[in-house]
């Protein structure tokens, strides 16, 4: 009785303060991983088409690409994979590369050159939405033949200029550059889908684990390649869960049923401080918190106006209260970690200087509508702007919706103010350079949905142009500076409000090593894991 | 004359036997009320503020695959023809692709609805075996302290927000006591390992002769089907209670007493006997609710039901899954009502 009494007084003060303590009452197998995660974001897990977070943390972990990055050392860059060398011809246009001896596929067939062909080809001509990470590069489904070519046990790509090589490698990286066994796609072709349809539940690469089932906003379970060329990983089996609230998360992982928890929000992981058996891991993820104003807005078009609402915003304020520990202030498009990043954050909250600046635009008060996802985090940022937004006589409208409602206002420009997060697409600068800072066409008619700068209606201001110049640029030093400049004058004149970058916070066992997350670059990996 | 009119108004108006008939008009009120179902859902789901296109493209796609996509969803004809086609699927017994899960929408819904199933019927016996009879006592003991107490669980029952109550109890029986299996279906040990049959965990794995991963599921559902029964119980004790009030006011039940009959014996086979048949209509809505999935305790236990799967897919627009999901809810209450009059007839003598 007096125990029952003490766990119901335990529960009791855990639901006021939040810290429950529970002790690891059961552990999930030695060579088993267990991850709690939301993964209903999850629609296909084609690498052609899949372009979401938690379908790249699977493919990244089934599929090997042409270079890759080494989860024990993200920061050394894209490292030799199926490719084990390359070199790059003197105009700088042509890549090959030569493919590593001896690497099979899953289903035990060789992987070659033109395995590697065949899915960089199928890419462009599918023409899903990650696509252009590739045709960016001038492929298009007519050259392909003649672009995309192989000799031997040598592939080579020829882009249609010469571009920083770095960029075309960083590029290859991403989800898209994986490669896939062409017999066992095209043995299960539809109506010539190129194995489209069922690729998007079933797996054909070289990683180091196989893809077992996917039941969508279920699970994913993942079974280890023995025949990984990496060598067999020490986790036989990674199962993923869907479990959608952070409370229920920390319960499993303290109960000690899922070995990682990936969505834990900052309340959870403060109760979780101190707890044995469970150490907290944080690492800067590549996604942006942002605001922009509509340059079809004629207020908001005046450079003195734009200037103010950046003086408009509570910074410190919101970082060291609700977005404490979840998001750090960055107010630079390119996210921390990334070639040619900047630490500056030159705006603060000064409702004086803004109040000045909106005066010297002759603006006298205005009401404003801003469009803004029902997510926890932007709701309160939303209502932040809104509190310090009308300290200087602007109204501040809330419109709350859902991604899809929201996006589709913001796709078509009809919002005043948008307020929404960018994830970089590949781990290079050019990335969040190439749709924050370039719009070559401004006009309705281009329809540049995809370029931030174009849902804005920004012009740039000249930025389009250095943005493209610092896509070719060969040394990488140099390129570092062009970016250097691009933000310092993308801060002062843009209609966007860079305002946080996520920091991403799991509760992992401790007996769990070797786990990396991806950091700002990449995806999650689980083939160096070891408990 | 007059004969002849009578006779005329006697004539059936299909020449077929009386059972026939009742078959045919029943099955006939189906498919309208279906036709219905889908029409409004459909409509609903074209006009809502959300683009399905950019479900499926995302925020990145460029304009030609947004407009390439648009087509293929078949979004660039009119909304008659889409419903048209749409139904002539439907008749075929093809639901379409889900966008947001890339299968068949009948794949899905045969993966969803088992689970949200085996949940509401466990939910549904355990708020019927204690909630009747609380319901009933409550009634005879009007006014004691358990009346009183089973209004107070009818009370919170009907206001403590289901995902507090959820959180807490999995605190407690999950977390502190371990009494109960944690979120989800099975524990990771049995993932994947019984062949699933029934689509239900607890049937498959008797069918599978595997005493522990039936052992394991019922440590999983418990405690959801029992904060879902809780609900149920709810709402049943409080309207067996009022029923029975009513009947016990009447004055047959007078009668009974004064002819000597044992209390009991008023209670049950009098009182109770003539509240059967309300309190069927009572159950059947109540499961019928909960066979329309418990979004919040679907999300709380991480159980993937058809609640969690139509809301998902209605902000999302994936209009094939909301119509499929929503085909299967209405057939649910068209079934349940079924079930309800045929159970109308066995109790109720007046109504054959």
């Amino acid at each position: 009785m007096k125990t029952i009494r003490t766990l119901f007084g335990s529960a009791a003060l855990g639901l006021a303060l939040g810290v429950t303590p529970i002790a690891g009452m059961a552990e999930t197998p030695a060579n088993m991983l267990v991850i709690a995660n939301r993964i209903d974001d999850i629609t296909t897990l084609d690498p052609a088409q899949s372009f979401e977070f938690a379908g790249a943390d699977v493919i990244r972990n089934i599929y090997g690409k042409l270079v890759n990055f080494d989860p024990a050392n993200l920061d050394a860059g894209y490292q030799p994979d199926l490719a084990e060398s390359w070199t790059v011809s003197e105009d700088g246009r042509t890549i090959t590369f030569t493919m590593r001896e001896g690497v099979t596929f899953q289903s035990g067939n060789p992987v070659r050159a033109e395995d590697a062909a065949f899915s960089l080809k199928r890419a462009v001509i599918l023409n899903k939405t990650p696509s252009f990470i590739i045709t960016q590069f001038g492929f298009t489904p007519e050259n392909v033949d003649e672009t995309i070519t192989v000799d031997g046990n040598t592939l080579s790509i020829t882009t249609d200029k010469r571009y920083a090589t770095s960029f075309v490698l960083n590029c290859l990286t991403a989800t898209i550059g994986s490669i896939l066994d062409e017999k066992t796609v095209m043995a299960n072709e539809v109506d010539g889908d190129m194995g489209n349809q069922w690729l998007a539940t079933n797996s054909a690469g070289s990683g180091p684990f196989t893809l077992a089932s996917w039941k969508p906003k279920e699970s994913v379970t993942l079974t280890a390649n023995p025949g990984f060329y990496g060598g067999e990983p020490a986790m036989k089996r990674v199962i993923v869960r869907h479990v959608q609230e952070s409370a229920t998360q920390r319960l499993m992982l303290e109960r000690g049923d899922v070995d990682v928890a990936r969505d834990l929000t900052p309340s959870d992981v403060e109760g979780m401080e101190g707890v044995e058996g469970v150490e907290v891991v944080r690492e800067m993820r590549g996604r942006l918190m942002y605001v922009s104003f509509n340059q079809k807005h004629p207020e908001l078009s005046k450079p003195q106006v734009r200037q103010a609402l950046k003086y408009l915003i509570d910074y410190e304020g919101m970082e060291n209260s609700f977005l404490k520990n979840w998001y750090v202030g960055h107010q630079n498009f390119l996210p921390k970690t990334y070639l040619g990043s900047v630490d500056e954050n030159p705006f603060s909250l000064d409702i004086e200087k803004a109040k000045a600046l909106l005066a010297e635009a002759g603006v006298e008060g205005m009401e404003l509508t801003v469009g803004v996802r029902e997510a926890q985090e932007r709701l309160e940022i939303a209502q932040s702007l809104q509190n310090t937004f009308a300290q200087a006589g602007i109204t501040l409208n809330l419109e709350v919706g859902t991604g899809k409602q929201i996006l589709g206002k913001y796709r078509a420009r009809e919002l005043d103010i948008y307020l929404g997060a960018w994830g970089p697409d590949y781990p290079d600068p050019h990335t969040n350079a190439g749709t924050f800072a370039y719009n070559p066409d401004n006009s309705d008619e281009a329809q540049a949905t995809g370029l931030l700068a174009w849902r804005n209606s920004w012009d740039t201001g000249g930025l389009t142009e250095k943005v493209a110049a610092a896509v070719v640029e060969g040394d990488t030093e140099k390129r570092a500076e062009m970016y250097h400049d691009i933000q310092a004058q993308f801060r002062e004149t843009a209609p966007f409000a860079v305002m946080f970058q996520l920091i991403e916070q799991a509760g992992v066992a401790e007996e769990v090593e070797g786990l990396s997350l991806g950091a700002a670059i990449t995806a999650a990996s689980y083939w160096n894991v070891t408990k | 004359m007059a004969n002849f009119a009578t006779e005329t108004e006697r004539r059936p108006w299909l020449p077929l036997p009386p059972w026939a008939r009742g078959t045919l008009v029943t099955l006939s009120s189906i498919a309208v009320t279906m036709l219905g179902l889908l029409f409004v859902t459909f409509l609903i789901g074209r006009v809502m503020p959300i683009d399905p296109v950019l479900a499926i493209v995302g925020e990145r796609a460029t304009e030609e695959q947004y407009n390439a996509a648009y087509r293929e969803l078949g979004l660039d004809r009119s909304l008659a023809v889409q419903f048209f086609y749409y139904v002539s699927d439907v008749l075929r017994g093809d639901f379409g692709t889900s966008l947001l899960t890339a299968r068949d929408v009948s794949s899905d819904i045969a993966r969803v609805f088992p689970a949200t199933f085996e949940l509401a019927t466990i939910g549904i016996l355990f708020g019927c075996i204690l909630g009747v009879p609380l319901g009933v006592i409550a009634a005879v003991r009007r006014g004691s302290w358990i009346d009183q107490i089973a209004r107070v669980i009818a009370l919170v029952g009907y206001s403590m927000p289901i995902f507090w109550l959820g959180l807490m109890g999995l605190l407690l029986f999950y977390g502190i006591l371990g009494w109960v299996g944690g979120p989800g279906r099975q524990g990771i040990f049995y993932e994947d390992m019984i062949p699933s049959v029934t689509g239900m965990i607890l049937i498959d794995s008797l069918i599978a002769g595997d005493w522990g991963a039936f052992r394991d599921a019922f440590s999983h559902i418990v405690l959801p089907a029992s904060l879902l029964g809780y609900y149920s119980l709810a709402y049943i004790s409080r309207m067996t209670r009022s029923f029975m009030l009513e009947q016990l006011s009447a004055e047959y039940i007078t009668t009974a007493r004064v002819k000597g009959m044992s209390e009991w014996a008023v209670i049950w086979s009098h009182a109770f006997r003539n509240i059967r048949v309300q309190l069927i209509t009572v159950i059947a809505l109540s499961y019928a609710n909960l066979l329309e999935g418990s979004v919040l305790t679907e999300i709380i236990f991480a159980w993937p039901g058809i609640g969690s799967y139509i809301t998902t897919a209605l902000l999302s627009a994936d209009m094939n899954a909301v119509l499929g999901g929503t085909v299967v809810v209405g057939l649910v209450f068209i079934c349940l009502n079924i079930f309800s009059d045929l159970l109308y007839k066995v109790f109720d003598p007046r109504s054959k």
